[in-house]
């Protein structure tokens, strides 16, 4: 009898008219979730590809070709700058009143003389020779071979005056300008000069400030989940800790910055725009996001393992450091390298302790005045210079690319050290 | 019943010499309590050495509790109290003379699903003895995972894969590998919390026989749901009903003549 009304009730028009719709709507959600993650995929090839189309052109960079005569009396006087001017005029034959000549100097990254002497300095027997050297161009003329300063503009509203173009045409007409990778992108500091400018100082302050951030904010995070999680009483002052702990995730990283100004700075007195005080700083934005990643990791640890362990007679710390904390370990490394990912990516702390200086050395210690490099984007996006909008999507490119490697890494490691149970 | 006639230096330390069937541990009206809610109301029990003790009862009636009690595993419980007196050999386990992992050293314990450590089936045994340094050197500990691995009837089966991963085990060898890894620390008293429950009848079989065997070295507490494996392997066995202990007889007497009328309306299927 109720096998009938059962075999009659799912095979009446009713409810297959039912199931169509459950089948309906199950296509309209996939339909959905295929158009959100197309959605975020178009916006992110269309970051990139903006990125990247503006940027590519900043690991290029335009070389002008003089053949120097090292005369002995100038090299002594250290004038490599007449040097270079006097081969430039020769090379050009409209170099022939002082007002073109004037406008020629322009050509040259002001960087060029130094180039020479440090080669001259690295070999002094090329003194009272002739010498073929590539000299960097000044950012315009380099704009300019890159089609960025067009011709067809009236000269009033031209960076590059028709002086300077003839000169360039003619320099391109004999084959003395060229175009090679910019190698000072990656091994200089940052620079007034796009031409002379690199991102270097910007990675090396990055990596102080991380390695200090590391050392800080790994152990404490990681001792503070598995004691929060594995010893502590469950009482009403863990509950209160817990909260401060997700609430302190949740801080403005600028919040971080002013308290690292009050406290290490003003409290502390420790140097300003140093690494130190960077990674301090990164370090307290940091560690409650390694705090709350690690603990959930150990909650995900089966309690058996726990319990096997301890019927063994382990002690409570044994448990933890054999068996708990090996099995939470490729949940803690993710958490803390995207923990890591995000302080590299910060800035906003680190305009309040002064690393958003402008400083041309390569950063040697903790103590040195740094910046880093999502500070160093920051400044470029600032300048006036068209050179350092290109360089501004290159230095993002680097940043991306630590990025990318940080959290490749995170995802290599937790498939590494994944086990089953 | 048959008498034990053998009894193995082994599992001779501080033993009382009262009878044939020693008293291992002893229950004092002991109470429980999670939180406000009373989980045993007032057990008494004795649990004599060599021998198989059954606990039984209805899901909820507190015979795990009991058993978490004999080597202290509550005390990682949050909130939970326990009053009155366990004594193993005559002294108070929550005495100030005995340490819980010193305790849990001499009262293993195997659980209701298997739980291996995710490592090498070796390692799995070594574990123990490792941390209490019972073997002093290479040769000491391959000798005791052997041992341990023959007595759990699972040496034929993984001599050859010691070093491959201990979950990579069928359920029933990944609990003769725990029962192997209880008695590689020589314990006294081996309890097991429904040990068959996740497990086939042959593989329930295979363990049935072991508990058997392990009776001659180890005195054992066995808490389950399977009448006709009490029945099977115990020797004495008791009722547990509501947090009360109804009835604690021997096994035969329990499955045959027993006095309680819960007692009777349980092991008939009744209710439970």
């Amino acid at each position: 009898m109720s096998v009938a009304v059962t075999k009659s009730r799912y095979q009446s028009e009713e409810f297959s008219a039912r199931l169509r719709r459950r089948y309906a709507a199950e296509r309209r959600f996939r339909i959905a979730g295929m158009v959100a993650v197309g959605i975020a995929s178009l916006m992110l090839v269309v970051l990139l590809g903006s990125i990247i189309s503006k940027g590519y052109t900043a690991f290029w960079q335009a070389q002008i070709r003089l053949e120097v005569t090292l005369d002995k009396q100038q090299v002594e006087e250290r004038n490599y700058t007449a040097l270079l001017r006097q081969a430039l005029y020769a090379q050009v034959p409209t170099a022939t009143d002082r007002a073109t000549r004037r406008s020629l100097n322009d050509l040259l990254s002001s960087g060029a003389p130094y180039e020479l002497e440090a080669k001259v300095n690295a070999n002094p027997s090329l003194v009272g020779t002739t010498q073929t050297v590539w000299v960097r161009a000044d950012d315009e003329i380099d704009q300019f071979m890159k089609g960025f300063i067009r011709r067809d503009v009236p000269e009033s509203e031209r960076r590059l005056n028709d002086v300077k173009i003839a000169a360039i045409d003619a320099l391109v007409a004999n084959g003395s300008i060229r175009s090679t990778f910019n190698t000072t992108l990656f091994t200089a500091g940052d620079s007034r000069e796009p031409e002379q400018a690199g991102i270097l100082g910007a990675v090396v302050g990055s990596a102080l400030t991380l390695v200090v951030t590391m050392l800080l904010s790994v152990p404490i995070g990681i001792a503070a989940a598995v004691y929060l999680e594995e010893f502590a009483p469950k009482n009403r002052w863990t509950d209160l800790i817990e909260v401060n702990i997700n609430n302190l995730a949740a801080v403005p990283s600028i919040i971080f910055g002013l308290l690292g100004l009050a406290v290490f700075l003003g409290f502390f007195g420790l140097p300003r725009s140093a690494p130190l005080v960077g990674g301090l700083v990164m370090a307290l934005m940091t560690l409650p996001v390694i705090i709350i990643a690690s603990r959930v990791a150990l909650k995900a640890v089966p309690p058996s393992i726990r319990e096997a362990a301890l019927g063994v007679g382990a002690s409570p710390l044994q448990t933890v450091t054999h068996h708990v904390l090996p099995l939470a370990l490729p949940g803690i490394l993710t958490g803390t390298i995207i923990g890591m990912a995000r302080a590299l990516g910060e800035t906003a702390p680190l305009l309040m302790i002064g690393m958003v200086a402008f400083i041309v050395d390569i950063p040697g210690g903790l103590t040195d005045s740094a910046t880093a490099i999502p500070v160093q984007i920051y400044m470029w996006a600032d300048s006036p210079e068209r050179a350092f909008t290109e360089r501004t999507s290159a230095a993002i490119m680097i940043l991306l690319a630590f990025l990318i490697l940080m959290n490749g890494l995170a995802v290599f490691l937790r498939k590494k050290f994944e086990r089953r149970w | 019943m048959s008498v034990q006639t053998h009894i193995p230096a082994t599992a001779m330390p501080s033993r009382p010499a009262a009878g044939i069937h020693g008293t291992k541990m002893v229950a004092r009206d002991v109470k429980v309590f999670y939180g406000a809610k009373q989980a045993l109301k007032g057990i008494n029990l004795e649990i004599q050495e060599n021998r198989v003790m059954a606990l039984i009862g209805p899901s909820g009636c507190g015979k795990s509790t009991f058993l978490r009690c004999l080597n202290r595993m509550n005390d990682t419980i949050e909130n939970c109290r326990v009053e009155g007196l366990i004594a193993l050999d005559g002294e108070d386990v929550y005495g100030k003379n005995i340490d819980a992992v010193q305790l849990r050293a001499r009262v293993g314990m195997v659980f209701q699903k298997p739980n291996p450590f995710p490592k090498s089936i070796y390692d799995n045994i070594a574990y123990g003895p490792r941390i209490h340094g019972i073997a002093s050197h290479r040769d000491e500990m391959d000798e005791i995972v052997q041992t341990s691995l023959k007595r759990a009837g699972l040496w034929n089966e993984v001599k050859d894969r010691l070093r491959e991963p201990g979950t990579g085990l069928s359920g029933g060898q990944q609990q003769r590998l725990c029962i192997a890894r209880a008695i590689a620390v020589s314990p006294e008293v081996i309890l097991m919390d429904e040990p068959c429950s996740a497990l086939d009848p042959i593989a329930t079989a295979h363990i049935e026989e072991l508990i058997d065997e392990l009776r001659e070295n180890y005195t054992i507490v066995i808490v389950t749901h399977n009448m006709q494996q009490a029945a099977r392997v115990s020797q004495k066995t008791a009722f547990f009903h509501l947090g009360d202990m109804v009835e604690c007889d021997d096994t035969e007497e329990i499955f045959t003549n027993p006095r309680d009328e819960r007692t009777q309306g349980y092991i008939t299927g009744r209710y439970g």
